[in-house]
């Protein structure tokens, strides 16, 4: 959000009244800007240079305002003060007009084909017979600072160069030349300098060398010259000191250069419409030309005034107030916007002023209604949504496990889910490669490399950062780690994980172990090989040799556990023995895991289905799968199996799957679960290994090998 | 338990006395050390209402070393006084004596001697008078008889500022007979056994009492985290008001739908590689559902539905980027395309609490990755109001009743609030949280009927929690610099009191 400072006593003679503090940053709340700080340049410099430095600099009284990042039409005290007064209803909004010039023939801009690889379009206008005073000059080149750190993104999309028209001559010319060949006197130096000088000059420049990537590789760099071939700017870098405006300017020629063309207009009519204030004509600007490379020509500044008719029905609805349409009228009006009733039905015509580039649709035209309403004096309603809460399954079954966890000694952790590449492989004895990691392109520092694959390592700086406190520690953490994936939209995705660790004088590997026994019988999972869980031997780097163990749930591994390696411990600066325990959670959501995740199913929507194509054969081992009886024989199968073959998913079950003529109902609850399952593995299926025995028949087979089923 | 020998001849001395007996003579009378009777006293209180001890404490002047040798051999100056012989003493000489230096000037300064710095041989000192009063060994004498009251106080003061005298509180016991006072000590129990409730002689026996002001022993247990507690009661309140949770199980998410879908413009700050990470492996997503994309890039580079549109050129490129996501609204956006896609509108009332992720530069309240709170409800003719209606149903929950509202501005919200609430003890408004109205080149892209509104609310889990539990520094709360001994002592979070 920009900041704007305005001087105090500036503003109350401006406003035509004073404020206290309090009255003041109330009115900035009801009209959307904040009083941020209430200060002086004294203060400023004291607080950020020392108290020395701030001898002679000024007390005046400052007022810092937080402008919505929207409103580029509040940056200066002149947008702000005509915002305010046009809200209190003390001023009228004013009309902005372009103007020809009097002599008839306007300031021209041509540009040329060579700006086209750099930056292409520009936009110009004059300030005819402006009066300037020291606080006016003041805030003209802040709001130039202004808009270029907002609307302008520093200068990348649009750069701003004004200029004292009556120091030279046009026809201007806007054009692209190699830094070499540019040569001029840049504001406030004495001599002449090359492009490329210039470049090397402002690296050290504290406020300049922020601009210079935007043209700095490229092989021309833009530059203005007038009739006589004087430079007047080289945006988006800096304007030629000879066309320097000053406080005795009285007629002001303002150039936008832009990469983006709607932003470059923005901006001159921002900066025509702030300050043709001051002009002899107040609020007239002199229109400019500006001539394509193809010879087309176009007037600047466009200050147009966009009408749109809405009814106040639909504010009033939008809103939750009841106002007449007559009322709304008035209410949009103090917001710049201004508004009649057409008499037709309750339709009201607004007109959105060249300074309200932020209304672009009618829902900025109802905020508006609602602000000069007061948010404040809106009535609270609740409404009759009626819907029932569901919890994520997920999340559910983490909520439970972390109560039990707890209950079981165990202190919950809470570590960061970004650390560094080693973080998650050297430290823990692994390469990067093995880890499936993601990883982050611009870290500002080596914390935030990857995404962690394992939670292990947060666990043991956790460990390491409490030392002092006495031991065993016994910690543990349920959550998220990242791993690719080719199968999701952006290549990878979350995997919800359990993660403890044991740190004592002895490793207590029976205590992690316990615990993971704990977990099984808090997941009514029975100790059993098949259909239970039970531990293996396993190697890993990350544990100590024959202290290792991999688990498995179903004939799947879903993690490890065991005792250190005492590299480990030293890398992450532990000095006792330490056993962990490390394991995936989502295989243990039941029923609920095929429940489809919405980034899945957004993402999905974009996948292209083939139409459903009519299984080929509706036979197999178990009976014809499209009449009720082999349905059933399947859902009796499936009763106490996972997969129609062995303990993971085969081309048997992809097969069978394809045999089915249409998603199984509820009532057949194993036959839904496994049919979920496989077809959770759409994507991947032709990876699936090959199915040992068949199951699904040709059409017309007669024969039925029911030996099928005792293989199994 | 003190030396029953020592129990029992206090038990007698009491019992010969009819008002009481001072520990302290009780000490020195029997000749052992103070501490000793303190113990005594102490066990005899453990033993029921046998004695009744009263605490007393008394001041007394006490001579220090310095003070101990002065009275014994005199102050300094009367000592350099006493070794000058009439017919003078050598400076120098003068100044080999332990007490010389120090005592020399206060002697000159009392006048009592003087110095012939012309003397042959060096300076010499003389006796200027014939006798002296030695004030200062007369006063400590006075304190060493136990006459200290004799003293005025500015004198004791003086003399202590000279390290002479220190004052003293000694604390003794004034012991008196108990209401079941005995001579003889019988042994109190300290447990109640299995045995005594077995053969009932539990009847029979005296217990110990227990000292109710210890504290007990701390049970062996787990903790959860505050900030988890925290999250824990944030969820309760969106299940209460019949929030479904939304699955936000993807820190990784594309530029398109953190930003492009909810009409965040692809040159907007946020975007900026000093906010967001972005990632370099997987570095694009691929896959999003190619007519909504059209209509995206349309609203955003043209317009429609009513709206002007950016009107710049918009890049699937920069759609494409994959970044850590920057808002949990990225999966509200998800969740209301896939709403969008449904055969009939239904209403939707929708939370979220998870991690999310800014590349911004830490400090005391700001890490790098921290949770947002997010409400969101659709359905058709929400208003501005019914916002405002949920917003003090959901703060009230929290047991803050006192809301405002500020105007406020946000790409994808139209209008846009932020909400404050009167802080009872900083005396002002502080800011919760934002709040809007989604806008409609956000969801008519999607799809979603144009008479439906969505209303949605965000506010951080940090900042009520480390209100909540008094942290002033984040990282004391998340992440591995924790102190777990806050984590251990942290008590249940109970938002609402």
């Amino acid at each position: 959000m920009p900041t704007v400072g305005v001087k105090r006593d500036l503003l109350f003679k401006a406003l035509g009244r004073t404020y206290t503090d309090e009255e003041f940053d109330e009115l900035c709340f009801e009209f959307g800007l904040e009083l941020d700080e209430i200060t002086s340049e004294k203060e400023i410099i004291s607080r950020e240079q020392g108290g020395s430095k701030a001898s002679g600099a000024s007390d005046v009284i400052l007022y810092k305002i937080d402008v919505p990042a929207n409103r580029y039409d509040l940056l200066c005290l002149e947008g702000l003060v005509r915002g305010l007064q046009v809200f209190k209803n003390k001023l009228e909004a004013p009309r902005y007009r372009r103007v020809a010039p009097v002599s008839g023939e306007p300031q021209k801009l041509i540009i040329t084909k060579e700006t086209a690889a750099v930056r292409p379009h520009a936009v110009a206008a004059v300030l005819r017979n402006i009066t300037f005073t020291q606080e006016r000059y003041d805030s003209f080149i802040e709001l130039q600072d202004k808009l270029h750190q907002n609307v302008c993104r520093k200068r990348s999309l649009v750069a701003i160069g004004t200029h004292d028209l009556d120091t030279v001559s046009g026809p201007f010319t806007y054009t692209a030349k190699p830094p070499g060949d540019i040569r001029f006197k840049p504001l406030n130096q004495t001599k002449e300098y090359t492009a490329a000088q210039l470049m090397s000059l402002y690296k050290t420049d504290s406020h300049l060398k922020h601009f210079l990537h935007i043209i700095e590789d490229k092989p021309a760099y833009p530059v203005i010259y007038d009739s006589n071939g004087v430079v007047l700017s080289m945006p988006p870098i800096i304007n030629g000191d000879h066309s320097k405006i000053s406080l005795n300017t009285k007629n002001v020629f303002v150039e936008c250069t832009a990469t983006d063309l709607t932003k470059a207009k923005i901006v001159l009519d921002m900066m025509v419409t702030m300050f043709s204030e001051y002009c002899s004509q107040p609020f007239t600007v002199e229109e400019a030309e500006v001539v394509y490379p193809d010879g087309k020509t176009c007037k600047y500044p466009e200050l147009a005034y966009r009408k749109e008719k809405l009814s106040s029905g639909f504010i009033n609805r939008k809103v939750g107030i009841n106002e007449p349409t007559e009322k709304i009228a008035q209410l949009l009006t103090k917001m710049c916007l201004r508004s009649e009733v057409t008499g037709v039905g309750d339709e009201i015509q607004v007109e959105i002023p060249p300074t309200r580039s932020d209304v672009i649709h009618a829902c900025d035209i109802m905020e508006d209604a609602a602000m000069a309403y007061g948010f404040n004096n809106i009535p609270y309603t609740t409404p009759g949504t009626y819907t029932v809460a569901n919890q994520f399954p997920l999340n559910k079954l983490t909520e439970l496990l972390r109560q039990d966890l707890a209950a079981a000694g165990f202190t919950e952790a809470l570590t960061f889910a970004l650390c560094s590449k080693e973080d998650i492989s050297d430290k823990l004895g692994k390469k990067i490669s093995e880890t499936r990691a993601v990883h982050i392109a611009n870290p500002k520092t080596a914390e935030f490399q990857v995404a962690r694959t394992t939670l292990l390592p947060g666990l043991l700086k956790t460990i390491a950062a409490n030392r002092k406190m006495p031991l065993p520690l016994k910690l543990f953490e349920i959550s998220d780690v990242v791993l690719k994936d080719e199968t999701k939209d952006v290549g990878a995705r979350n995997s919800r994980r359990f993660c403890a660790a044991y740190y004592n004088k002895s490793p207590g590997f029976e205590v992690i172990h316990g615990l993971l026994d704990r977990t099984m019988q808090l997941l009514a999972v029975k100790a059993a090989r098949g259909d239970g869980y039970h531990i293996q031997a396993s190697d890993d780097s990350t544990f100590f040799p024959g202290r290792c163990a991999e688990i498995f749930f179903r004939g799947k591994s879903v993690g490890r556990l065991g005792v250190l390696h005492p590299d480990v411990l030293g890398r992450f600066e532990l000095a006792m023995p330490c056993s962990a325990l490390e394991m995936d959670v989502e295989p243990f959501l039941g029923r609920t895991a095929e429940t489809a995740l919405a980034h899945e199913v957004a993402a999905a929507a974009a996948v292209h289905r083939p139409p459903p194509a009519r299984p080929a054969s509706t036979r197999t081992v178990f009976g014809d799968v499209s009449a009720p009886a082999g349905l059933r024989a399947l859902d009796d199968f499936l009763a106490d199996k996972s997969y129609v073959e062995g303990f993971e998913a085969t081309q048997a079950d992809a097969a069978v799957f394809d045999a089915l003529p249409a998603a199984p109902g509820p009532a057949l609850r194993h036959l839904a679960r496994w049919y979920n399952h496989i077809e959770s593995f759409r994507r991947e299926r032709g990876g699936l290994p090959a199915a040992k025995g068949r199951f699904v028949l040709d059409a017309f087979e007669e024969h039925v090998d029911v030996d099928a089923f005792n293989k199994i | 338990m003190a030396d029953t020998g020592v129990l029992e001849t206090l038990l007698r001395r009491i019992e010969k006395v009819d008002d009481g007996v001072d520990s302290l003579e009780v000490a020195t009378s029997l000749g052992v050390d103070h501490q000793v009777l303190v113990g005594a006293v102490k066990s005899l209180q453990a033993l029921g209402d046998l004695i009744s001890a009263e605490l007393r404490s008394s001041k007394h002047w006490e001579l220090l070393g310095e003070g101990t040798e002065i009275a014994e051999q005199g102050s300094h100056e009367a000592r350099v006084f006493g070794s000058i012989p009439p017919e003078g003493l050598g400076q120098s000489e003068l100044m080999k004596l332990s007490f010389g230096k120090i005592g020399f000037s206060k002697a000159m300064s009392n006048k009592w001697i003087r110095v012939d710095k012309a003397h042959e041989g060096g300076p010499r000192i003389f006796r200027t008078v014939e006798d002296i009063e030695d004030q200062v060994r007369e006063k400590l004498l006075l304190v060493q008889r136990g006459n200290s009251s004799k003293l005025e106080e500015k004198e004791k003061n003086e003399l202590k500022k000279r390290k002479l005298l220190s004052e003293v509180t000694v604390k003794s016991y004034w012991i008196t007979k108990g209401s079941s006072f005995s001579t003889t000590i019988t042994k109190l129990e300290t447990e109640l056994t299995p045995e005594m409730i077995a053969n009932g002689s539990w009847k029979e026996k005296k217990f110990k009492p227990y000292n109710f002001e210890a504290m007990g022993v701390a049970p062996d247990c787990g903790h959860m985290h505050p900030l988890m507690k925290v999250r824990t009661q944030f969820r309760q309140i969106f299940l209460e008001m019949g929030f479904t949770e939304m699955p936000t199980n993807n820190f990784i998410e594309s530029s398109f739908w953190n930003f492009d879908s909810l009409f965040q413009p692809q040159q907007h700050p946020a975007r900026d590689q000093h906010d967001t990470f972005f990632l370099s492996d997987p570095a694009l997503a691929h896959g999003f559902p190619p007519d909504y994309l059209e209509r995206v890039k349309k609203v955003h580079s043209e317009g429609g539905y009513g709206s002007q549109g950016y009107k710049y050129d918009w890049k699937v490129e920069e759609a494409q980027k994959n970044i850590l996501r920057t808002h949990t609204t990225a999966v509200s956006a998800r969740m209301l395309y896939k709403l969008a896609q449904q055969e009939k509108f239904t209403p939707v009332k929708y939370f979220s609490i998870d991690r999310v992720f800014r590349n911004e530069t830490l400090d005391a309240t700001h890490l790098a990755e921290f949770h947002q709170i997010e409400g969101v409800v659709a359905d058709y003719g929400l208003t501005l109001g019914d916002l405002m209606g949920i917003l003090h149903e959901f703060f009230t929950k929290l047991g803050i009743t006192k809301l405002r509202f500020k105007p406020a501005y946000n790409p994808y919200t139209e209008p846009s609030m932020e909400v404050f609430s009167y802080h009872e003890g900083l005396k002002k408004w502080v800011e919760l949280g934002n709040s809007g109205v989604f806008r409609p080149e956000m969801l008519l892209p999607m799809g979603l009927p144009e008479d439906v509104s969505v209303i949605a609310w965000g506010l951080s889990l940090e900042r009520p929690t480390m209100i909540k539990y008094g942290i002033n520094n984040i990282r004391e709360l998340v992440g591995h610099k924790v102190n777990l001994q806050m984590v251990y002592d942290s008590p249940v979070c109970r938002l609402d009191s």
